[in-house]
């Protein structure tokens, strides 16, 4: 039978010849990730009796959501997950300096093609553009694949999507990944793999592809997947040396809905308050006054994000009723940003440059939002109360129209 | 958990409820069930904490739970001594998390559409039973496959995984 590229991993991870979407299988994941909620995932790993977990070599554990530690208790929890790394022989820790766990994650080869990956993080989804299945799950579940090196899973339906066109100037993977959400809601993918195809997908870098994969959560996908392509091999070339296998999905293989993109008229896309799937062409959100900007996160904070930024403020001013928040993804992106001069360029436009992680993101802390306050953000969640206050916005952007919105004080009408 | 009812007065909410209303960032360097209950659903009804009673339960729309992997929300919502979710549909991470942690949940379009907020219910969470009490109506949630039967009855995935790894 012809299968999609979900059911052909899941049924290699779970020793079955194939599987069809709904069944229920026991699969065993390539690797799994944890960021600073391995303090909980240790937590219930001893609840559960466990000793040793099942292999240290396919544990990746950065830390990354609210470093350095912004509390006596996060404190403690990093001091509890080093203690812990060290004594399971856990090799690819990466502590405070690293970066943001998905990035991290892609970045070091810690995804390859056709593996199954489980992490801890929602986000987890991202690995889909190293064409890998990856999907979030819940910190107790993490234990007990810690514990034994298996774990239910549902094989999803799957979802095509075929992308074409060429973006218009200004216009990016972000908008992109916008408007899908906008037109298949935020439920639109629950429980469902996404595959992407077409021309547009195939010209598209894979930072632009990590994107998509990682906005795709706010659709509800369990996975998202660019297939196996040139750009694929040549960004591992750089990073791995492991042996890998790509799958593709058969060309009939069973897809339970077909979406068809062009992106030729595509403008760029904001979400708007409170929900991600609230999205309007960027004219309609044009003149909303914003306090803060925020260019960066595991969605938006990869150099190629930051040059746009940069292009953009070089030799200008932010705002002086703006705060700019810019977030390099990793210590990597930091580095190269460095080299390159972007940060420099950010820096004299009076950009803050946090150091990699998660914070303000998620309202953890650095850049918490007063009452009334309006963020305009390149990251991947609006909610009510996300970065703060529940009566501060939030919206959603890509890093052009961010940045500016970070010049003009505004959610610029169109983009020059 | 097996063979017991469950009875309460509903909260009911709509569509899309995601994991920063149900217990926001701010508090999630908790996992404490005591810690997390005062907060549970603040951003979105800041009576819920202090209206609830052992034993109530959450009616709500499409995708509850969406958002972020936090298993401090199915924990804040155990916590403040919900007995049960019922929902349209939920967004998956928090499906896992709640049977992982022994919170019933359902999923029972036709029975949101017939029960009200403050509505008194009953809920037989083995049969997936559940009746108004309030006003007329009964109505069968889908059954959870075996695999899942079983981690619900050892209650929760940490009693499950226990119990396979001494046998």
């Amino acid at each position: 039978m012809p299968h999609t590229i979900a059911e052909k991993i899941l049924a290699a991870r779970s020793g079955l010849h194939e599987v069809d979407a709904g069944e229920l299988v026991t699969a065993h994941p390539d690797r799994v990730m944890s960021h600073d909620n391995a303090g909980l995932v240790i937590r219930q790993f001893r609840a559960i009796g466990a000793d040793r977990v099942f292999d240290p070599a396919r544990i990746i554990i950065p830390l990354d959501h609210r470093v350095p530690a912004e509390s006596e208790r996060t404190a403690a929890a990093h001091k509890s997950i080093r203690e812990f790394v060290r004594q399971q022989g856990i090799s690819a820790f990466y502590d405070i300096r690293e970066g943001i766990c998905h990035q991290v994650m892609v970045e070091k080869g810690h995804v390859l093609p056709g593996e199954l990956i489980l992490g801890t993080d929602s986000h987890t989804t991202s690995y889909g553009c190293l064409a890998a299945a990856s999907s979030g799950i819940g910190a107790t579940e993490m234990a007990a694949v810690w514990a034994t090196g298996e774990l239910w899973l549902r094989v999803p339906e799957t979802i095509r999507i075929e992308v074409r066109g060429r973006f218009r100037p200004g216009v990016a993977p972000k908008d992109l990944a916008l408007h899908l959400i906008g037109k298949l809601t935020a439920r639109g993918a629950d429980y469902k793999s996404v595959e992407y195809y077409g021309p547009t997908i195939a010209e598209m870098p894979v930072s632009g592809r990590f994107t998509l994969c990682n906005m795709a959560m706010e659709m509800g996908a369990k996975f998202a997947i660019v297939p196996f392509d040139g750009r694929t091999r040549e960004y591992l070339t750089e990073r791995t040396e492991g042996d890998y296998t790509p799958v593709a999905a058969d060309p009939d293989a069973g897809f339970a809905e077909r979406y068809e993109i062009d992106v030729t008229d595509l403008v760029p896309q904001i979400a708007m308050p409170h929900r991600v799937d609230n999205v309007v062409p960027l004219p309609e959100a044009a003149g909303i006054k914003v306090d803060q900007v925020v260019i960066g996160s595991c969605t938006n904070g990869r150099i190629d994000d930051l040059e746009i930024a940069a292009g953009r403020l070089k030799g200008r001013s932010v705002s002086s009723s703006v705060r700019l928040l810019v977030i390099p993804g990793s210590r990597s992106v930091y580095l190269e940003a460095v080299r390159r001069g972007v940060l420099e360029t950010l820096l004299e436009a009076g950009a803050v440059i946090l150091n990699p992680g998660c914070g303000p993101c998620l309202g953890a802390h650095q850049g918490i939002l007063a009452p009334g306050e309006r963020c305009l953000a390149t990251t991947n969640r609006n909610f009510k109360g996300r970065m703060g206050s529940t009566e501060a916005e939030v919206y959603l952007c890509s890093p052009a129209v961010a940045a500016e919105a970070a010049l003009i004080g505004e959610i610029p009408e169109r983009l020059g | 958990m097996e063979g017991e009812i469950l009875r309460g007065r509903v909260f009911k909410y709509g569509d899309s409820i995601d994991t920063d209303v149900i217990i926001p960032a701010r508090y999630c360097t908790s996992y404490h069930p005591e810690e997390l209950a005062p907060h549970c659903l603040e951003d979105l009804d800041a009576t819920f904490a202090g209206r609830v009673k052992p034993g109530d339960i959450i009616v709500a729309g499409h995708n509850f739970g969406c958002g972020s992997s936090r298993e401090n929300a199915p924990i804040a919502i155990r916590g403040a001594g919900v007995s049960c979710v019922i929902a349209r549909s939920f967004a998956r991470i928090f499906y896992r998390n709640s049977i992982n942690i022994g919170l019933p949940i359902l999923i029972a379009p036709d029975a949101v559409d017939g029960i009200e907020d403050g509505d008194e219910i009953e809920v037989d969470p083995t049969t997936g039973t559940i009746r108004n009490l309030t006003r007329d109506g009964s109505w069968q949630a889908a059954p959870f496959p075996p695999e899942v039967q079983e981690i619900i009855q050892a209650g929760g995935l940490v009693g499950y995984v226990r119990k396979k790894l001494s046998s």
